[in-house]
């Protein structure tokens, strides 16, 4: 057995470390009731917790952060401007949002999964870059195919120059529809149950399909590519799998996002979602080859309970309330360059270690 | 052991050559139901390419097949892929593991053969998603293991367990294989390889797997056993079984051999580099290079506590098995690897882990990996000659105020003169590196050393994958060099003869220690013992 020790435990968890002090630091600075801050923490972990859920398939896999789930962000995103476009409102419109994006993010995953085949050890940064280049088709389909060639019934979603759609497509049919499908409410703060039943369920899932013939040979291909080969899994496939359904289930996870929010930003909504998930996750603990439920729950608290108090702590200290919104996008790169410094380090120091020990 | 009519195994006149190499020559071997066979042979006899035959490894099919018929049970069989001899019941354990470190060992031995639970999932996406039967797979898994006679806890993980205890998982895998659902004609495991299974153990955890190997026997599953620990194979083998370039030298009953006498029969070379005569006398009594305690961590070739002295002059070799550590040694002293310890140079102590220290203090290193370290593949020759030297010690440079320039013509000339020397086979000086054949490879990093003018050189295993005209002149070119330049020569090598045709005295290493250093007109058979005895570690 590994002795316990202290410093390895500070070491391993600095990130999460980290947010805990400035969290514990900012409350009392921000001067946020406590009631407040559990109805925007509660709101952020439903709106947020399925599209970092997502993220977990493609660790197991061992292809690292899926920067590409913004295909599947993007795939959902469509399937909501033709709900919206059908006039279908509320779960339907929801259910119906998710039927639409379901094939475009298959399509879309498995692209992506086939070029991180082959751009194998560099999965991030190629995903990374892959979301960018897929904006740019994204806007070229809503922007100019829609409406245009592409048929969009609804005027009113229209661009007044006839084609492309708006920039905001407002989701007043679906607003809050999965939040408030069952009402709660506890001391004034409302609990959507409903999608936390629905966040459950795919956690079950996810336990679930560890278990499985995929699942193990997942984490048997995350663990080794060539031991599993010469095991016989069929390693290409399985790590495209993992790719799409990651985008599937981002797709999901943006639907469920964007009918909280209530309105979508067709051409900005998208896009920085890949960057705070991964941001969030690994506040949690999680590294780029290890993560697990309790790394999603756990960063997102941390995480978005920053973003909340951030603006009224730079509004308190320095009179300037942009500062939130400054230290949202700053932070969350910098906590991602942080744990892929660390992850590397870590790594080195355990093959080297594992070496002196051989000796 | 009883002996049925009809061996399991046999092999009836197996040749096999690369591309006009011939590496195995008429082999003949047979061998029954339960007999345990000891292969031995130093690295490059011909053992591996013997079992990938048997295995039907790729690598033969694709360098046009082999001669000979291989039977199995009297019939004769033609694998054309690992799986076909899985098939015919025959396992192979590798010298690296093949094993997750994250997963279990019940997980690793059932990697990819995992027994399921219908799931209705499957039905909609496929047999992927049947969850896997975890209850039924320790049960599998400590069905293997019992086979061992060991006691082993399926649940833990691998990176948690030690090196022997990984060993025996993989054996387990190979045993479990028998329980999967397989298609008619298959057959349980009845022949097992085990590739140097004892080199990374310790004593007792070799004893354990000698006691598995008998009860595996017993079940009448034949074992091939490679090792190069000879007391090993004399007190746990039914036959002994030694090879030397592609031959099968004897086949003894393990009982009526002993040690000594299979080291003899493992090195002894009927035919032997001519031993070349010192012309010039250039060794002195001073000690150019003094080593002591050095521990260099270099994977695969550890260096574990190695002490020695080399007078100037001399041509010191450096010899013994692969991944005993000898080639650790200068990749250490010369700071490639981390090292620690002490090294003196010329009474100066040398810094370990700076690269540039030792080449400023005039030693220079002819890698084993040429291709990788020694040469810049896509530079011309003059490049890859003059480079070390503009660089180290600013030769072939003009100064023309406070700026350098390369000397290209001091660089064309410099160059021509080692082509010349060395015959090197080039169409220019500007040809690229990868252009040239891998004797003539070698023969630049050898310029690019000299043009070093180091005191001391340090090559390692300059002869490797390069044909015999150039192997000789290669030789004589380190000799020549010597003996004109009063260059101190320490020469790492797998090969026992090159050595000794060369140097003046060698160090035998073993599991990172120095075993004995002889001189080289010492008899080979006592080289031999010292590569394959147990090194006393309290004598060190």
């Amino acid at each position: 057995m590994k002795k316990f020790d202290l410093k390895e435990l500070l070491v391993n968890n600095v990130v999460t470390i980290i947010f805990v002090v400035i969290c514990a630091v900012s409350i009392p600075i921000s001067g946020y009731s406590p009631s407040y801050l559990i109805s925007e923490v509660i709101t952020r972990i439903s709106r947020n917790s399925f599209l970092v859920l997502s993220l977990l398939i493609p660790v197991m896999a061992g292809m690292g952060m899926n920067f590409g789930m913004t295909l599947g962000a993007m795939a959902g995103q469509i399937g909501l401007i033709y709900a919206c476009d059908w006039n279908v409102v509320g779960i339907p419109g929801m259910v119906l949002a998710a039927i639409i994006s379901t094939p475009i993010s298959i399509i879309l995953g498995y692209l992506c999964g086939e070029i991180l085949n082959r751009a194998r050890g560099r999965e991030m940064v190629t995903s990374y870059i892959i979301g960018f280049f897929m904006n740019g088709v994204y806007q070229f389909f809503v922007l100019y195919l829609m409406g245009s060639i592409i048929p969009i019934a609804s005027q009113s979603l229209i661009l007044p120059r006839g084609y492309g759609v708006r920039n905001t497509v407002n989701l007043i049919g679906m607003r809050k529809s999965l939040d408030t499908l069952i009402d709660l409410r506890i001391g004034g703060v409302q609990i959507p149950i409903a999608t936390f039943i629905v966040i459950a369920i795919f956690c079950v899932f996810f336990l679930w399909f560890k278990r499985t013939k995929l699942g193990q040979d997942m984490r048997a291909v995350g663990q080794n590519n060539e031991i599993a080969r010469d095991a016989g899994i069929k390693v290409e496939k399985t790590r495209i799998l993992s790719i799409v359904l990651s985008t599937v289930f981002a797709g999901y996870g943006m639907i469920i996002y964007l009918q909280n929010i209530g309105t979508l930003n067709t051409y900005n909504s998208h896009s920085q979602i890949g960057t705070f998930s991964i941001a969030a996750l690994l506040v949690g603990g999680a590294s780029v080859d290890k993560a697990n439920i309790r790394n999603v729950f756990l960063g997102i608290i941390l995480f978005h309970l920053m973003f909340v108090i951030a603006p009224l702590v730079g509004k308190n200290l320095i009179g300037q309330a942009q500062l939130g919104e400054y230290f949202r996008v700053f932070v969350s790169y910098a906590v991602i360059t942080l744990a892929l410094v660390l992850y590397e380090m870590r790594k080195r120091r355990a093959a080297k270690l594992a070496l002196m020990e051989e000796a | 052991m009883e002996k049925t009519e009809i061996p399991l195994l046999e092999m009836k006149g197996i040749s096999k050559d690369f591309f006009g190499n011939q590496v195995l020559n008429d082999i003949n071997f047979t061998l029954h139901r339960g007999e345990i066979l000891g292969l031995v042979g130093e690295n490059g006899a011909g053992k591996s390419t013997l079992m990938k035959i048997l295995f039907g490894m790729e690598e033969i099919l694709q360098t046009g097949g082999y001669g000979g018929d291989v039977l199995i049970d009297g019939k004769k069989v033609l694998f054309k892929s690992p799986e076909d001899a899985l098939r015919a019941g025959i396992g192979m354990v590798h010298q690296e593991f093949s094993l997750l470190p994250e997963f279990t060992v019940a997980e690793n031995i059932l990697l990819n053969r995992e027994p399921e639970k219908y799931s209705v999932m499957s039905e909609l996406f496929g047999k992927r998603l049947n969850t896997v039967d975890r209850a039924e797979m320790q049960r599998r898994a400590l069905k293997a293991i019992s086979k061992l006679g060991i006691e082993l806890d399926a649940g833990k993980r691998i990176q948690d367990l030690p090196v022997g205890y990984k060993q025996f998982t993989e054996i387990a895998r190979e045993l479990s294989k028998e329980d999967d659902k397989r298609d008619e004609g298959a057959s349980s495991l009845r022949l097992l390889v085990l590739d140097e299974p004892t080199a990374v153990l310790s004593e007792k955890e070799a004893e354990t797997l000698l006691s598995a190997m008998h009860m595996l026997s017993e079940a009448g599953i034949a074992i091939i056993f490679i090792s190069h620990r000879l007391h090993e194979i004399t007190s746990a083998c039914d036959t002994v079984m030694v090879m030397r370039d592609g031959l099968i030298i004897k086949k003894v009953p393990a009982k009526s051999a002993n040690v000594s006498d299979i080291a003899s029969w493992m090195v002894g070379r009927s035919v032997s580099t001519e031993r070349v005569e010192r012309k010039v006398e250039v060794r002195s009594d001073k000690d150019i290079l003094k080593v002591e305690h050095l521990k260099v961590i270099m994977p695969g070739e550890m260096v574990r506590d190695v002490s020695f002295s080399v007078k100037e002059g001399e041509i010191f070799g450096i010899g013994g098995l692969a991944g005993q550590g000898k080639i650790g040694i200068p990749n250490g002293i010369m700071g490639l690897y981390n090292a620690m310890g002490n090294v003196e140079f010329d009474g100066k102590k040398v810094t370990l882990n700076a690269p540039r220290m030792p080449l400023d203090e005039g030693m220079a290193f002819v890698s084993e990996d040429r291709r990788g370290v020694g040469l810049l593949l896509d530079e011309s020759l003059e490049w890859n000659v003059a480079f070390a030297a503009m660089q180290i010690k600013e030769d072939f440079l003009k100064k023309i105020g406070p700026m350098k320039f390369r000397d290209q013509r001091a660089i064309e000339k410099v160059t021509k003169e080692y082509v010349d020397l060395l015959e090197i086979k080039c169409t220019s000086t500007r040809q690229k590196a990868k252009e040239l054949s891998g004797g003539n490879q070698q023969k630049v990093c050898l310029a690019k050393a000299f043009a070093l003018s180091p005191r001391l050189l340090f090559v390692s295993e300059p002869t490797r994958g390069i044909d015999i005209g150039a192997k000789a002149l290669v030789l004589s070119a380190l000799r020549r060099y010597n003996e004109e330049h009063k260059v101190t020569i320490v020469m790492v090598s797998s090969e026992l003869e090159e050595l000794r045709s060369i140097c003046d005295r060698i160090a035998i290493i073993q599991d990172g220690r120095v075993a004995d250093i002889l001189p080289a007109t010492s008899d080979s058979t006592e080289f031999g013992m010292l590569m394959v005895s147990k090194v006393n570690k309290e004598a060190n």
